[in-house]
């Protein structure tokens, strides 16, 4: 928002902007590749360095196959270029900037949390079908049990790679993918396999030359697959495998080869068997508004969250009453001529705004602490009041230290709104005869909210999504009972969605993106609202 | 021309941001390409945190030069590691190689970031739990290199032995000594469930199941009987001070090292302060409590291979084949004073002081790598801490609905 605003605003200071025909010179006579003036020298290095860097950022996506970050550097490579050599692009010089940082900041991040919403990336559902597969079959693999550790070679000859073994009793064999081991007369020396004839035995340069094929290679332990396989990890060993769950391509599901149980790939983004066991890793489906529903149909989950909704707006709503009415009331005494020191007393309620409002609202956990702090132990006498862990009086502590947070701001505002109030005009009413309560209820208030409405808004919305503060004054806590996310008493959605996404155990982004996305429609439909009323208020 | 110049400085700068934001990603793509022509030419990227980067490099260098694998050493935070290694392996931009403590295996196992690997015979050489610690759902998945565990720590100016077999003994025997504290348990607002997780198996209450070959299970074994009668234990230990919360890890370790205390229950992070402050310690295995053997939780540091690794076959050389020799062992143990995994490495350990964990520990059981553990800790410390401060007026209530908690967790 702050570069697309800035952007906006240095249009119209610029005149050239707006009369661009007058300044521009007669087509033909001078080109821009003529006049070399130190500014173009300075504008055509620049842009070359900007050109190098595309071209190395592209060059770079190309080669990690970024086919998404490419295209966006070539658009954004072509734009820049044309915005700054063509004559015609004056307003583009200034604008493209901002609007690239607004595509990459802004409208990325946004795009990107509303996929995420839709989808149920989490734990368990971390990437995608192929890697899910490969990893159940890769964990499910068993050595089979009591089988032994096979001093082994990769041997090769031509294309066709195979492993040598030692067996248990001494003996050497060869055995390929296709060809299970069978005998062969290959040279053992200190417990290795340094020959097999018909085969290239290889060193361990060629074996890291080649890890995927290695690695992947299955050379089956007999004709009987029930046997298993051998296949080897490091090159030098290998032990015998069995698949407890078997991949079939064709049919795309997984067979347990001791019970027989087929998984199918479910709606969920997980092998489902028929009653319901689901393998892990799952990968990333779509889940359609499931997300955005969850909070609700969940029976665990929806008084919580009804609590939490209703606590959120009245956190935000009392925050902004109360500050705007304590810093109101400060802002009015300390405009009085009659008050003495004035600029001392203005300079020190300041102080509260200028400490970084987390380390206050550290500092004030310490002082609600039951047994040690400040407040219980020196002020109330060695009292026991839970200030942190009884669900009203934390939410009453919550919106006593944000008052002492937040009435320095609201008397700034007050304070310079209330100074551009002409003093004639309260002259004039008390004159007419209006009382100080009425001058202030008719005539000062309304004037004040033409310039403070719109802040107060703001800070409502920043206030709905006061993370710093609940985080670090309570955690959220006291805890409900018996819900399957750790969210507390004092939760706020914004703080509710870190818990979901992160602090719960198990990670649920895409279910705490839908939930962001809820919060930015909240706070936007209020804002819009409000906003069309601070119109009214305008016309005073 | 001239008003042109400050837009096209942020157009630069613009552009560098983008391309450092794509450069970055290439190098570790270049070098996992370029196919290893001979055995030098192969690199490994290993992520270790700062505590351990130092005792890892010598170790590093030994295999390099052994076999010609280099392996780049990346130092993360220690709590980045886990995370990011969930989030950065399905892009393929992981590491090769992490190490870390093992209560993330679960989650890991279950986003499919870690590969599993075989230990074969090397197992045997490894201490019990450790390899335990290792395993999840039946499939081993790390190399241990270090184990910690907590034990009883004795401070020998003021009780020179130990006859207590049980805890309450134990606790007689220490208000004896006159002091202010008698044994002392670090607490803290949320209680610490890990530090006294061996009274509550004293008294058959572990926090799951243990299947027979030592991996836990997902069903909850810290309720019933056995958990109402350690709930009910712990409200007298708050009842008569020997547990208070306002004793938090710093205050236990000041105390104990200004001789307030007999008896601390602490880890080997804290003995070496004692042993810098010249105390005389000993070691031992905290006594039971409720009759049954405490068991103290196992941490193992362990050594995991990415699931995507491109570089397989080195990282096992290097992970299976290397550090579980005894040479790389040892060289751990001597350049970060943690004790060793492997059995043969330990018996060489002649320090006192971790001998006595490593034979506290040995009756451990590894800590639970569940992904649903971190709300586990979160339920678990809220009511211990509510029945030892006393404002739960019924423990084995309290208690049972922390289990309806942690089981609405897991299943959430």
């Amino acid at each position: 928002m702050t570069d697309q605003s800035t952007a906006q605003e240095v249009v119209p200071d610029d005149p050239t902007g707006t009369r661009p025909p007058r300044r521009r010179a007669p087509r033909g006579t001078t080109s821009h590749a003529r006049s070399f003036s130190p500014g173009f020298i300075a504008k055509l290095i620049l842009i070359g360095t900007v050109d190098a860097l595309g071209v190395y950022g592209i060059l770079s996506a190309w080669a990690v196959s970024q086919w998404g970050i490419l295209a966006f550097l070539v658009l954004a490579l072509v734009v820049a270029n044309w915005a700054y050599f063509s004559r015609r692009m004056l307003p583009a010089k200034y604008l493209v900037p901002g609007l690239l940082f607004l595509v990459v900041y802004q409208l990325f991040a946004m795009g990107y949390t509303g996929y995420v919403a839709f989808t149920n990336y989490g734990d368990g559902h971390n990437s995608t079908k192929a890697d899910a597969i490969t990893q159940i079959a890769a964990q499910n693999e068993r050595r089979v049990e009591g089988s032994p550790s096979l001093p082994l070679a990769v041997v090769q000859s031509g294309d066709e790679l195979g492993f040598a073994v030692v067996t248990e009793d001494g003996d050497t064999q060869v055995g390929t993918a296709e060809q299970p081991f069978e005998d062969v007369d290959a040279t053992v020396e200190s417990g290795r396999i340094t020959e097999v004839p018909g085969w290239e035995v290889l060193g361990f340069a060629q074996v890291a030359a080649d890890q995927e094929a290695i690695t992947s290679l299955r050379v089956p332990f007999s004709d009987d697959p029930s046997d298993g396989s051998v296949r080897t990890q490091d090159g030098s060993t290998g032990y015998v495998f069995r698949s407890a769950l078997e991949y079939d391509a064709a049919a795309d599901t997984f067979t347990d080869t001791d019970t027989g149980t087929v998984y199918t790939p479910g709606e969920g983004g997980n092998f489902v068997s028929p009653d319901g066991e689901r393998l892990t890793p799952g990968w990333r489906v779509g889940v359609g508004f499931d997300n955005f529903t969850a909070m609700v149909t969940d029976s665990r989950m929806a008084g919580p969250f009804a609590q939490i909704f209703v606590w959120t707006f009245a956190f935000a709503f009392l925050s902004v009453i109360t500050t705007f009415a304590l810093g109101l009331f400060l802002a009015i005494t300390f405009n009085d001529p009659r008050v003495r020191g004035r600029k001392v007393y203005r300079s020190l309620l300041i102080l509260p705004y200028a400490f970084p409002g987390f380390l206050s609202a550290l500092v004030w956990r310490g002082m609600l602490n039951e047994r040690f702090g400040l407040i219980n132990e020196v002020l109330l006498g060695g009292a026991s009041i839970p200030w942190l862990s009884d669900p009203w009086l934390a939410k009453a502590a919550i919106i006593g230290v944000n008052l002492w947070l937040g009435f320095p701001y609201m008397f700034l505002i007050c304070t310079g709104a209330l100074q551009s109030i002409p003093h004639d005009m309260t002259e004039a009413a008390r004159i007419d005869g209006a009382g100080r309560w009425r001058i202030f209820r008719s005539l000062t208030l309304p004037l004040l909210m033409v310039s403070v409405a719109p802040l107060l808004i703001s800070s409502f919305a920043f206030n709905f999504n006061n993370f710093s503060l609940i985080y670090m004054l309570t955690g959220g806590g006291p805890n409900f009972v018996g819900t399957p996310y750790v969210v507390g008493h004092t939760d706020i959605l914004i703080s509710m969605v870190y818990s979901v996404a992160f602090e719960s155990g198990t990670k649920q982004y895409g279910v705490a993106s839908a939930l962001s996305i809820v919060i930015f429609l909240i706070v936007g439909v209020i804002s819009y609202l409000g906003f069309r009323r601070t119109r009214t208020l305008e016309e005073i | 021309m001239r008003r042109s110049i400050p837009a096209l400085a942020t157009t630069a700068v613009l552009a560098l941001a983008l391309a450092a934001c794509s450069s970055s990603d290439s190098p570790s793509d270049a070098t996992s390409d370029s196919p290893a022509a001979d055995a030098a030419e192969g690199t490994l990227t290993m992520w270790v945190d700062d505590t351990r980067i130092d005792s890892m490099r010598p170790v590093v260098e030994a295999f390099s030069e052994e076999s010609g694998v280099e392996v780049e050493l990346v130092q993360k935070a220690t709590g980045d590691i886990g995370p990011d290694f969930v989030t950065q392996v399905p892009t393929g931009e992981g590491p090769d190689i992490i190490v870390s403590a093992h209560d993330g295996l679960g989650e890991w196992v279950n986003n499919g970031v870690v590969a599993p690997i075989e230990l074969g015979d090397k197992a045997d050489a490894f201490a019990d739990s450790a390899v335990q610690a290792m395993a999840y759902d039946g499939q081993t998945y790390g190399v241990p290199i270090s184990i910690e565990n907590i034990a009883l720590v004795r401070n020998n100016a003021l009780l020179a032995d130990t006859p207590a077999t049980t805890f309450d003994e134990l606790v007689e025997q220490a208000k004896g000594a006159g002091t202010d504290f008698s044994v002392l348990i670090q607490q803290g607002e949320e209680s610490d469930p890990y530090h006294l997780y061996p009274l509550q198996t004293s008294f058959g209450a572990p926090v799951f199941e243990q299947s027979a070959d030592g991996s836990y299970t997902d069903t909850l074994a810290l309720g019933g009987e056995a958990g109402h009668a350690y709930a009910a234990y712990l409200a007298k230990l708050g009842a008569d001070r020997t547990l208070d919360l306002s004793v938090d890890g710093d205050k236990a370790k000041q105390a104990f090292l200004d001789g307030q205390a007999p008896y601390i229950v602490t880890g080997p992070w804290n003995t070496s302060a004692f042993q810098e402050a010249g105390m005389d310690i000993s070691v031992l295995p905290v006594p039971s409590a409720g009759g049954q053997p405490a068991q103290p939780f196992v941490g193992v540091q362990g050594v995991f291979i990415s699931a995507k690794s491109e570089n397989p076959v080195l990282a096992n050389e290097f992970v299976v084949n290397y550090l579980t020799t005894e040479e790389a062992q040892d060289a751990l143990y001597e350049a970060g004073g943690r004790l060793p995994a492997l059995t043969a490495s330990a018996d060489k350990v002649d320090d006192a002081v971790l001998q006595g964990f490593n034979e506290a520990g040995a009756t451990g059981a590894p800590m639970p790598a569940i992904p649903a553990m971190s709300s586990v800790w979160s339920f678990w410390g809220a009511t211990e801490a509510q029945i030892v401060g006393g404002q739960a007026a019924d423990p084995a209530g309290a208690w049972d609905a922390m289990v309806q908690n942690i089981q609405d967790a897991i299943d959430g």
